[in-house]
């Protein structure tokens, strides 16, 4: 581990994946919530066209991926609230059109090379400078305030979006701020596993968090762990291995989740087990519990 | 108790007052110039056959489908400008109340403060905290509050959802279909909790597709027909097993061996298989 801290590319390299570990499942588990998981993906290509066009410009690619994810992810949901249930079809169009323009941006670019595409598809932990900590920093408690502020009405928003209609919360603006908080986190995460994997991080740690837990509250939080988890132990493993970091990383959390899926199973048939023994409650104590619970009840007609 | 509920007084405005509201899907009608007011302080059940535009008229009471014309005023406040939210109790027409990730019961009756509660309390108060538990024995789910809602049966999430409404503390309940679903021995368990609102003087609309053992605790029902009051009555609207909306569904019947079922329900009004509610001080 020591050897692991004297360099400082990799210094840096341990920061960044702390802030990935951190932020990304926050925002993974409103996603997954929502039932938009690919969103995650549809940004990173869109972000890939920022990055060229900070390439192409001589700016700084973190700064243009932030502004021009940002967009892409207004776009996306006006488009999917203007034509309702094509969201897929959104997601789509800024997949192709993301990558595609990415691409051509790169090639026009005087000393870019397919290495520089290859960088940003796949990340590129340890070239990450201080510049670029301190802006992903920013991002990241930019991220952490809104989900702080906005937490209780996004957890409304993503169980039930008439119901938050009917609570008079801002359906709107609350669906933009989810999407462009999405693009910023993107973008933090884009750094570390690359633009073709940034979804891993958002979804595969609360997929796997979801497998063992209950409640909203402790999936987010098992997520984060098991986030920082998979992004330090990918990121040191990659070091002593000698292996691609982004990769590592995301392999990492599909082992976990693997794990999770094989232990929530065990938990579950247990569970059933002692229900099923010690439950037998006298048929019309009370109305709670005495149904069986498979009985799905009625449905009209 | 008489069914004459004077609690708003003479100048409170209707709780809801739609004026010639009008609503179309790729442009059939599904409200058709409908107007109705509902006083404050009523319980009222709005029933029809399906495709009624009964779920349209809730979702359009509450602002979740845009009229296409005509106006809806909440506390006699147009809907645009209506900013009281906290008063306003929704329960959706859902079979399932969780979402892709698992949460608790408690966290989901929670989340029905959340119009209630500011932006900048982040931890919820005594009191917030006595009202989810509060809707939780209301509804008979106090001890399943830490478990995760997709366990339950489908009549216990609807319960969760009508513990989600009334965590808030509104005044005005609008519940849309909360008996689909639900069994026999839950629906009691909800008309008690009905009863109990409209006792507290809350304004209750909902959507049913039979009155059930409710019928004793509505006021009012509204008949719908093709986007269109047809019906606007005091008591029950129609008797008979055949006049009754929905009538050719499925009711349980606790005994197999009863004879006829239907020759019962044919001499006092009420279906004899549905279980009556028995409410202290009325009848």
């Amino acid at each position: 581990m020591t050897e692991l801290l004297q360099y400082e590319f990799m210094r840096r390299a341990l920061i960044a994946a702390v802030l990935v570990g951190l932020v990304t499942p926050v925002i993974g588990t409103f996603l997954v919530q929502r039932r938009l998981a690919l969103l995650g993906d549809g940004i990173g290509h869109v972000a890939l066209t920022g990055v060229a066009l900070g390439l192409l410009t001589s700016t700084s690619p973190v700064l243009t991926a932030a502004v021009v994810a940002t967009l892409g992810a207004i776009l996306m949901e006006l488009v999917r609230v203007r034509t309702r249930t094509s969201g897929e079809v959104a997601l789509a169009l800024l997949f192709y059109g993301g990558i595609a323009g990415g691409v051509l941006l790169i090639n026009l670019t005087p000393g870019a090379s397919n290495a520089t595409l290859t960088s940003y598809l796949f990340g590129s932990v340890s070239t990450v400078e201080e510049q670029d900590l301190w802006f992903v920093g920013a991002l990241a408690v930019g991220v952490i305030a809104v989900v702080a502020l906005f937490g209780r009405e996004l957890f409304v928003l993503c169980q039930d979006e008439e119901v938050a209609k009917a609570h008079g919360l801002p359906v709107r603006f609350l669906s933009v701020l989810l999407a462009v908080t999405a693009a910023l986190t993107v973008v933090i995460a884009m750094r570390v596993v690359g633009v073709l994997m940034v979804s891993a991080l958002l979804i595969v740690p609360v997929a796997a968090a979801q497998q063992l837990t209950r409640s909203f509250r402790v999936t987010m939080a098992l997520a984060v762990l098991i986030g920082l988890f998979s992004s330090l132990g990918g990121l040191t493993t990659a070091f002593y291995g000698d292996l691609a970091p982004g990769a590592t990383i995301v392999i990492l959390a599909l082992a976990v989740f693997c794990l999770a899926v094989a232990v929530g199973g065990l938990l579950r048939r247990r569970s059933r087990r002692s229900r099923t023994s010690d439950t037998r409650e006298p048929v019309g104590a009370d109305a709670a519990g005495t149904m069986p619970q498979t009985d799905r009840g009625r449905v009209k007609q | 108790m008489s069914d004459q509920i004077t609690r708003g007084g003479a100048e409170t405005p209707p709780a809801f007052q739609i004026v010639d509201a009008r609503v179309a899907y790729d442009g059939n009608p599904v409200l058709d110039g409908l107007s109705l007011d509902v006083a404050p302080g009523r319980t009222t059940a709005v029933l029809g056959p399906n495709g009624s535009g009964k779920s349209t008229l809730m979702r359009a009471m509450l602002g979740i489908v845009p009229l296409a014309s005509g106006e809806i005023r909440l506390h006699g406040t147009p809907l645009r400008r209506f900013r009281d939210w906290r008063r306003i109790g929704y329960v959706p027409q859902r079979l399932t109340a969780g979402g892709a990730v698992p949460a608790t019961v408690r966290e989901i009756v929670a989340s029905g403060q959340v119009a209630a509660r500011g932006r900048l309390s982040l931890l919820p108060s005594r009191s917030d905290r006595a009202a989810v538990h509060e809707a939780l024995e209301a509804v008979g789910l106090a001890d399943r509050a830490r478990d995760a809602v997709r366990e339950l049966s489908g009549g216990q999430q609807q319960r969760v959802l009508i513990a989600r409404a009334l965590a808030g503390r509104p005044d005005t309940f609008v519940m849309d279909e909360p008996m689909a679903g639900v069994d026999a021995e839950n629906q009691l368990a909800l008309a008690r909790t009905i009863t109990h609102l409209r006792d507290r003087g809350s304004t209750v609309v909902l959507v049913l597709h039979e009155l059930g053992p409710l019928e004793d605790v509505i006021e009012r029902s509204v008949v719908l027909d093709e986007g269109r009051v047809v019906h606007d009555g005091d008591a029950p609207a129609v008797t008979g097993a055949c006049a009754r909306p929905g009538h050719e569904h499925q009711h349980p019947h606790p005994d197999p061996n009863d004879p006829d079922p239907r020759a019962a329900e044919a001499t006092d009004g009420a279906p004899a298989d549905l279980i009556r509610l028995e409410v202290p001080g009325r009848d």
